[in-house]
């Protein structure tokens, strides 16, 4: 599988460490209450389909957000986590 | 036989090799099948299940029959493999010789030996399954055999990157080749055999007017010119996968003698834009009794062995086929003076315009005889049966797409009446187009014709045009083609290499193994090395037939990769030894080593478990005396493993705030603070110390052990989590050596190399400063894991080994010296430090004793999660120490514990230990361990099982920490 990397371009995906899905750019407040709580670190989809994915690419140090087709493997592109997150 | 003024290797060198020990020779360019067959040679090899006599079947990579041991190495095809000078190749799976083989008794043992015998017969009694039955079916069945030892021959892996990756060097490849060179696409044209060319070296038919080898020759000359385009003879593309992502196997060596500076073979990964699929066609044999006997072969593989290497397997052939195809093979046998004993074509339409040999339709092969090697077939036809004297047999059931890289991503092949084949489903593979025979396109105008639209298509979207090209004239004959029948009779075999009967594959279906897949495991059909690449049709049409449905609703099973047998040494070439894993120094290792200290792996670091003295004959001795060393005079230890990483930035302190659990923006500048970070779900990630070097730089330290994991993690924080915070972070393990210096004489030590005020009121416990050490620019932290007065130096990382032995020197004089992993342990379990060993993933800061460090005034990294009230719960398992109630009672890192009367069973189970030690400061074991509700329970004693070493042990629950609990000794 190939993953580009918007700094360093294509790779090939032993380069990266994936993280699952990007719930992790939706954070909820310190306060937010267990339920919410509950669902951001232990509730996760699992679409057959596209499905936007935290990959860390590990000679130069990005987090990227990279969709990706569970079914086809086909990757539609990727940007930097922290545009995705701002 | 060599066939008079045939073959393109005519007038090459003669190459001596031998065969089971019998010397022969053959001409450069040969391989090992050709030169059998030059030799005479008919038998090689016996059958995998019933013994049965075998020979040469095919001219390629499908073969299933011809699998020799060539220098060592078992089930090599000789159909691929070329012969080089003094070459030694053996015969597998006959004992005591292959003309007379003991267990060739198997064979008449058939009728009891079909498909699920070992699963019906071998069941009962149990016991005799590991004992009697699979040792008896191991020694019988199988092929080669492996030597036993490791395999010394170089390997190698690659990478390759281009536009367009052509697959095979055919008609329908070269064309492609020609067509995106020219375009100037950066090419690679793959082709698994030796010389390039395909079926253009097997054919008579002219292409361009001129033999087909020589249009093949002029191509392959123009691309070889080409800058733009590397050609990869002897290279089988194996398998497919995403992102335009090829594995492909180079033969590189494997073609002549071992050489220690070759490597064998290279494992390609390949990244192409594009890639045109032009593997070809494998053809199908068909099925009648006795139907394996040696001289039974393929007929475009005769065909092959004719025009490429001008040999036949005698001077008698038969040809029998239900094709067009078939025919070709006959005029070519005839054409060069051969005797054609009948071509037999099973359709009674079938029509051959004055041929010079019998011409048979509408007849069917219904038997065979000769003991090591065909002697004659009968023949049923009009006119009642007859019996034919040959020495060959060529057969053609229709020629079958090469589908299998189209498969590896999960398309399924489609099914087409015209070619009674599965042809590739239209877009299997993204960036992958499909041409020649590979497509069912099967004469060679159409090849050619294919391979330049296929060329054409990936050329447009790489945005490259075609310049205008001429297609050669070349045969366009038809190629029709019967349906596979199977008529009367037993020995039918349709999976030569797994000895796969039509019989068994009728018994699959009868016992209700119906589905293919189903079937394929049954049977075995399809699972040896080979891979069924000649047997998956036939049997899909036996199946089909006994279920009485079409071929084309039983389906295929799964192709997946390799396409070719790929040896584990080129899939993981330079990861023996000690190259299994990159290796990481200290600048301290060579000083070590040289010292005789004993390396550990601590993750890709090596370290020093311990440094021996003359005299100690064990790791203990040595071990004890390094404790009391520290604990008496003064260690040092590298600890440049552990991960450093510089912070900095205005908002430096409040992303640590929220990086770890405690506050770090209260550090006063010149200070270090112990630091617990937190996963999201509320679980202890890692430890470590930070400093404040500056206002807005901070550098922390990790442990040895999640140093990259700490890394990525802060990395997330920084962008994904808090992209609002103005921090940078890098990893700085690398550039710098950092050296602990412990023990009452630290100060001592240190003051010696350091040029600094080190005393307490300059440099109190827990104090940081820039320091210059022996004129280098260094740092100095007051910080202990050992419980006593002790510092850690760091120096950039050149001046490490120079610093490292001046230290080791200056410790010597003060009656110190070095110490290793093993004694760091025990000073860190005696002082209740806790490491990965305790904070394994499931223990909360609760449960360690520092849940008062989880700041509550601010929000950090896992603070939600950790006040769940589960994880807050008084009867949790806490962090203890353990003491034997008996001074020499043992403990055992991983035992339970239990109440002191509790049965040792999961429900009275109260927790576990973590770390244990001999320790010499207390001569007595300690441990470090869980137990429940254990800090209410100090002074209780509880019961260790080990239940794996047989160890019981009664044992004081204690605090964690046992030597100076107050610290006296590490501030004073
Ligand atoms: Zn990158």
């Amino acid at each position: 599988m190939r993953v580009t990397c918007p700094y360093c371009g294509e790779r090939d995906r032993r380069e990266f460490t994936i993280q699952g899905d990007d719930t992790s750019l939706r954070r909820p407040g310190r306060d937010a209450g267990a339920e919410a709580w509950h669902a951001h670190v232990h509730l996760r989809d699992n679409p057959a389909g596209r499905l936007r994915e935290m990959w860390y690419h590990d000679p130069c140090g990005a987090w990227i957000v990279v969709e990706r087709d569970t079914v086809t493997h086909a990757v539609h592109g990727s940007v930097p986590a922290r545009e995705a997150a701002r | 036989m060599r066939v008079a003024n045939k073959g393109l290797t005519q007038g090459a060198r003669v190459i001596p090799f031998t065969f089971d020990g019998r010397g022969y020779s053959g001409l450069e360019g040969d391989t090992l099948a050709s030169a059998l067959l030059g030799e005479g040679v008919r038998l090689v090899g016996r059958s995998f299940k019933y013994h049965r006599p075998r020979g040469v079947l095919s001219a390629g990579s499908e073969e299933p029959n011809a699998l020799v041991t060539v220098e060592g190495v078992p089930n090599t095809r000789a159909t691929v493999q070329e012969i080089w000078d003094g070459m030694a190749a053996r015969s597998q799976n006959a004992w005591p010789r292959l003309e007379l083989d003991a267990l060739g008794v198997n064979d008449l043992l058939a009728p009891f030996l079909g498909a699920g015998f070992y699963y019906k017969t071998f069941m009962w009694p149990r016991p005799f399954w590991e004992r009697v039955y699979e040792p008896f079916i191991r020694r019988a069945a199988g092929l080669g055999h492996l030597s036993g030892k490791a395999d010394g021959a170089p390997f190698e892996k690659a990478w390759a990157f281009c536009d367009l990756l052509v697959i095979g060097a055919g008609p329908a490849g070269l064309m492609a080749a020609l067509a995106a060179g020219r375009a100037g696409a950066d090419v690679i044209l793959a082709d698994e055999g030796s010389r390039m060319g395909g079926r253009l070296l097997a054919e008579t038919d002219p292409v361009d007017g001129r033999a087909p080898h020589l249009w093949a020759e002029s191509v392959l000359a123009e691309l070889a010119a080409m800058p733009n385009v590397r050609l990869m003879p002897r290279t089988a593309v194996t398998g497919v996968y995403d992102g335009g992502t090829y594995g492909a196997l180079e033969r590189v060596g494997l073609h002549g003698r071992a050489r220690a500076d070759l490597p064998q073979e290279c494992f390609w990964r390949i990244v192409a834009r594009r890639a045109v699929l032009a593997a070809g066609a494998i053809e199908r044999p068909l099925a009648f009794p006795d139907n394996d006997r040696p001289g039974i072969m393929l007929a475009g593989a005769v065909r092959a062995y004719l025009n490429r290497w001008g040999v036949v397997a005698g001077p008698r052939v038969a040809v029998y086929g239900n094709n067009d195809d078939a025919h070709r093979t006959a005029r070519d046998l005839a054409q060069a003076g051969l005797k054609v004993a009948a071509l037999i074509d099973m359709r009674g339409e079938a029509r051959v315009e004055g041929a010079a040999y019998p011409v048979l339709t509408g007849a069917r092969v219904t038997g065979t005889s000769g003991r090591l090697g065909l002697r004659s077939i009968r023949v049923d036809g009009l006119g009642g049966p007859r019996e034919l004297e040959v020495d060959c047999l060529a057969v053609s059931g229709g020629w079958t797409p090469s589908v299998h890289l189209t498969c590896h991503l999960g398309a399924k092949p489609v099914w087409d009446d015209r070619l009674q084949a599965f042809r590739p489903r239209d877009g299997a593979v993204p960036g992958m187009v499909v041409a020649g025979s590979a497509a069912g396109r099967l004469t060679t105008a159409a090849c050619l014709a294919d391979g330049l639209r296929a060329a054409a298509e990936v050329l447009g979207d790489l945005g490259r045009t075609v310049p205008p090209m001429e297609l050669p004239a070349a045969e366009d004959a038809p190629h029709a083609v019967a349906p596979f029948t199977v008529g009367e009779g037993s020995r039918q075999f349709v999976d030569f290499q797994n000895d796969v009967t039509v019989k068994d594959i009728r018994l699959s279906a009868q016992e209700g193994f119906q589905s293919v897949e189903h079937m394929k495991r049954y049977t075995t059909l399809g699972m040896a090395t080979d891979q069924g690449k000649t047997a998956n049709l036939p049997a899909m049409a036996v199946l089909a037939e006994a279920l009485g449905s079409p071929v084309a609703a039983t389906g295929t099973t799964t192709f997946r990769p390799p396409f070719v047998p790929v040896p584990i040494a080129a899939l993981g070439a330079g990861g023996q030894g000690a190259g299994f894993a990159p290796q990481r120094f200290t600048t301290s290792h060579e000083a070590s080593v040289q010292r005789g200290a004993a390396m550990t792996e601590a993750g890709l670091w090596y370290r020093p478990s311990y440094f021996p003295r003359p005299g100690e004959a064990t790791w203990r001795q040595a071990c004890d005396r390094e404790v009391d060393m520290v604990r008496h005079a003064v260690g040092v230890c590298d600890v440049s493993t552990l991960g450093k990483i510089d912070i900095q930035g205005p908002d430096a302190a409040a992303f640590l705030d929220f990086v770890y659990a405690n506050t770090f923006s209260t550090l006063p500048r010149g200070k270090v603070r112990y630091g617990l970070m937190l996963r999201e779900d509320g679980f202890v990630m890692d430890d470590g110390t930070t400093a404040r070097l500056g206002d807005r730089h901070y550098l922390m330290t990790t442990t040895t052990a999640a140093a990259a994991q700490v890394m990525r993690h802060l990395d997330f924080v920084a962008q994904v989590l808090r992209p609002d915070l103005d921090v940078q972070v890098l990893s700085v393990t690398e550039q710098w050596a950092q050296f602990s210096v412990a023990g009452p004489w630290s100060r001592e030590l240190l003051q010696s190399v350091v040029d600094a005020d080190l005393s307490d009121a300059a440099l109190p416990y827990m104090g940081c400063a820039e320091v210059e050490v022996m004129g280098v620019r260094g740092r100095v932290f007051r910080i202990s894991f050992s419980g006593e007065r002790a510092f850690e130096v760091a120096v950039p990382a050149r001046h490490g080994a120079a610093l490292w032995r001046l230290l080791v020197a200056q410790a010597e004089s003060l009656g110190g010296g070095p110490y290793g992993l093993e004694a760091l342990n025990v000073l860190r379990i005696e002082k209740g430090f806790i490491t990965h060993a305790e904070i394994h993933g499931r223990t909360t800061a609760f449960d360690i004793g520092m849940e008062r460090m989880v700041s509550k005034a601010k929000d950090c990294v896992g603070w939600a999660a950790s006040r769940r009230p589960g994880l807050l719960e008084e009867d949790r398992e806490q962090l203890v120490g353990l003491r034997p109630v008996a001074r020499s009672g043992q403990l055992t890192a991983g035992a339970h514990l239990y109440g002191r009367d509790a049965a040792a069973t999961r429900v009275n189970g109260q927790g576990y230990v973590t770390s244990v030690c001999w320790s010499p400061s207390f001569d007595t074991s300690l441990g470090l361990g869980f137990l429940k509700g254990g800090r209410a329970r100090h002074g209780e004693v509880v019961r260790l099982v080990d239940a794996m070493r047989s160890v019981e042990t009664l044992c004081e629950v204690t605090d964690p920490v046992f030597l100076d609990p107050e610290g006296g000794r590490m501030r004073g």
